[in-house]
């Protein structure tokens, strides 16, 4: 066993770093390699000029974007006052549980499910049909794909804001009734305050990842919404173009990087003379 | 005006008194009152039938070991709970069903309940601020309440920045900055040090009399109530066991509780013989209480700084000394009588263990509790002989 503390916690390390070499590091060195350079192996910014002057790319990063920052405004809408209100239950932890069950079940099965829910003979148009409603085109569409999308993303959402609510002392709701602050007064100005910290991890854990989704925009969506997700696997599995589809690959991670930024945990500092 | 006129008149102010429910001895209603309140939790009886009143402008304490209700009516008082059974009352309103943000009263609670993400000046501004002040009104205000706990200097402090002392007076200056008619405390010095809890007793008394606002001060420590009270509510499982002034409540507690729990006791089992003499540890005393029943059994209390050591031959008891402590101001003695009891002397002469020596008090120490009376029972008893011994002179 090594023996100075800092060789301690280098060896503690050295399983993990190494991961974090082959499987993050190197892959974004490569990542960033292919972007740069032409399909001869030469050094280009070619890629880089194509995609900023492309009016399609451009498109698809807004579209990309603009979906992802829907599925998380609807997310956290539906997320916050279910977190609210699973913090005010008795068996919280149980239905906790049963909020984050279904993410232990494969992203592809629930897809598929969606698929059989939402198929012009699906169970949804069937149920309709009870009432003498047409079956409807319900797949393939935008609603159909922010659905989903929200569906999935919803307990990613739920969990941090639960802990971040859940850590807030009793006490200071109690305060802020006594001093006269009605219900909504309180959550407006101490509670959601407080909650910070978790709808930004929330934000995080949504938006994120919902910028490059490609699974969910082909099954559900059809293909209607392009995404910077969609134009990857395009480009890696179909064009075989991967210095094009590196470019977007590093554009996104960049993109990633600002979301981060803006939603990171600021501690409230001040100066003071 | 004849006669009967006169009479009508009377009965018209009799029926007007009536209906108002007014008495003519006491025309103030009082700022709170509760009218036979309980409250359970399903089978649990946290409060039993609780009737007290609460004149405006008065220090009150709440004084009890955990668990015997004090927090709950302070509670009650607040808003926070809600009545089983009874009715609170504000200045003479029923107010059961008020929610907690519209009742005239503020808390200072046991873990000060600041808010950790303002600083101090935001947090006094909080309630002035929901009330839809104007920023300058508030700047005055926050200004005034953080000058009356003298911590001006830290108003853009973070809460994180302070000591449990500041903590505590930012939340003082936080409730009173709503301008309450009742404070509520709810054991708010029990997480400081003794030096600084001393300090804010005294701090708190001022500030109760400096502003004339009642407050209403819940604590389990007995020496913390007897000096800041007005009066003091005894409390022992969701039942008040006396109330009274500090000096009522220790001089003549009313049964084995309060004396036990209020100050240091001996209590001993005895015997009131006839008025004025009392039978315990085989001896007949010479004591001051009258009014009971020939020959009934009583519990004799005698407060240790009240006793005194003698020589045998002065001693109306003879002890042997067991163990002897020095605390300073005395020496706090545990002596043994003959019959096996134990007493508690704080002596102000030092002795030496295994001594036999003479223990003296005089007949006014001797306070004489009877089982299962009632205060009001207490009182009329009282009354009774002070009346004769008045008449005798």
């Amino acid at each position: 066993m090594p023996k100075s503390k800092k060789q301690r916690q280098l060896f503690y390390l050295m399983p993990y770093g190494l991961w974090l070499l082959l499987f993050v590091i190197a892959p974004l060195i490569l990542l960033l390699f292919q972007s740069l350079t032409t399909q001869n192996g030469h050094f280009t910014l070619h890629n880089y000029a194509l995609y900023f002057s492309s009016g399609t790319y451009l498109l698809m990063t807004f579209n990309s974007v603009f979906y992802a920052f829907l599925i998380t405004i609807i997310t956290l809408v539906i997320s916050y006052p279910t977190a609210y209100l699973l913090n005010q239950l008795k068996q919280k932890q149980f239905w906790l549980l049963l909020v984050i069950l279904p993410t232990w079940i494969n992203l592809l099965l629930k897809t598929y499910a969606f698929i059989g829910l939402l198929a012009k003979t699906g169970t949804v148009n069937n149920f309709m049909s009870l009432f003498g409603i047409v079956p409807q085109q319900l797949l393939f569409s935008n609603w159909s794909f922010l659905l989903v999308a929200a569906y999935i993303e919803i307990p990613f959402m739920i969990l941090p804001i639960f802990n971040s609510l859940a850590e807030i002392n009793p006490r200071l709701e109690q305060a802020s009734r006594d001093l006269g602050a009605n219900r909504w007064q309180t959550l407006r100005r101490v509670i959601m305050p407080l909650s910070m910290p978790g709808i930004k991890a929330g934000i995080q854990a949504v938006f994120i990842p919902s910028l490059s989704l490609f699974m969910i925009t082909r099954l559900i969506g059809g293909n209607r919404v392009i995404t910077l997700g969609t134009a990857i696997e395009e480009h890696f599995l179909v064009t075989q173009n991967w210095q094009l589809g590196s470019t977007i690959g590093i554009i996104l991670i960049v993109a990633m990087v600002i979301t981060m930024i803006f939603t990171r945990d600021r501690k409230r500092s001040r100066k003071r003379g | 005006m004849q006669p009967v006129k006169l009479c009508a008149f009377l009965v018209t102010i009799d029926l007007l008194i009536k209906s108002e429910g007014w008495e003519l001895t006491n025309i103030s209603t009082p700022i709170i009152e509760f009218k036979n309140v309980g409250l359970s939790y399903g089978d649990d009886e946290v409060l039993k039938n609780i009737d007290l009143e609460l004149e405006a402008g008065k220090f009150y304490t709440l004084l009890g070991p955990s668990g015997s209700g004090k927090t709950t009516i302070l509670n009650l008082i607040s808003g926070q709970l809600t009545v089983t059974h009874g009715d609170i009352l504000f200045e003479g309103n029923i107010i059961n069903d008020v929610p907690v943000e519209k009742r005239h009263m503020n808390t200072v609670f046991q873990d000060y309940g600041l808010f950790p993400n303002m600083t101090v000046f935001e947090n006094v501004a909080f309630g002035p601020s929901i009330k839809g002040m104007s920023k300058k009104d508030i700047k005055t205000k926050v200004t005034e309440m953080l000058t009356l706990v003298k911590l001006n200097q830290y108003a853009d402090r973070e809460i994180t920045e302070l000591s449990g002392g500041q903590r505590q007076r930012v939340a003082i200056a936080r409730a009173l900055a709503n301008d309450p008619e009742v404070l509520l405390l709810d054991e708010p010095l029990s997480a400081l040090d003794y030096k600084l809890r001393k300090e804010m007793q005294y701090e708190l008394r001022e500030i109760q009399q400096r502003l004339g606002i009642t407050f209403v001060f819940v604590t389990h420590d007995q020496e913390e109530a007897l000096a800041m009270s007005d009066w003091i509510f005894v409390m022992n499982d969701g039942v008040i066991q006396q109330n009274g002034s500090p000096e009522d409540i220790y001089d003549e507690p009313i049964n084995h509780f309060v004396a036990d729990f209020i100050g240091e006791s001996n209590i001993l089992d005895g015997i009131m013989k006839t008025d004025y003499l009392v039978h315990f540890t085989g001896k007949d005393f010479e004591n001051v209480d009258a009014g009971m029943r020939p020959n009934e059994r009583v519990e004799i209390v005698l407060r240790p700084e009240d006793l005194d050591l003698t020589t045998i031959e002065n001693g109306k008891l003879i002890v042997t000394i067991a163990d002897q402590s020095f605390r300073g101001d005395y020496y706090e003695i545990t002596a043994i009588d003959d019959d096996g009891n134990e007493w508690q002397v704080q002596a102000t002469n030092k002795s030496k263990i295994d001594a036999r020596v003479g223990l003296t008090f005089d007949p006014e120490d001797i306070h004489i509790m009877r089982f299962n009376e009632s205060e009001n029972d207490f009182d009329a008893r009282l009354e009774s002989y002070e009346g004769e011994e008045d008449a005798e002179k």
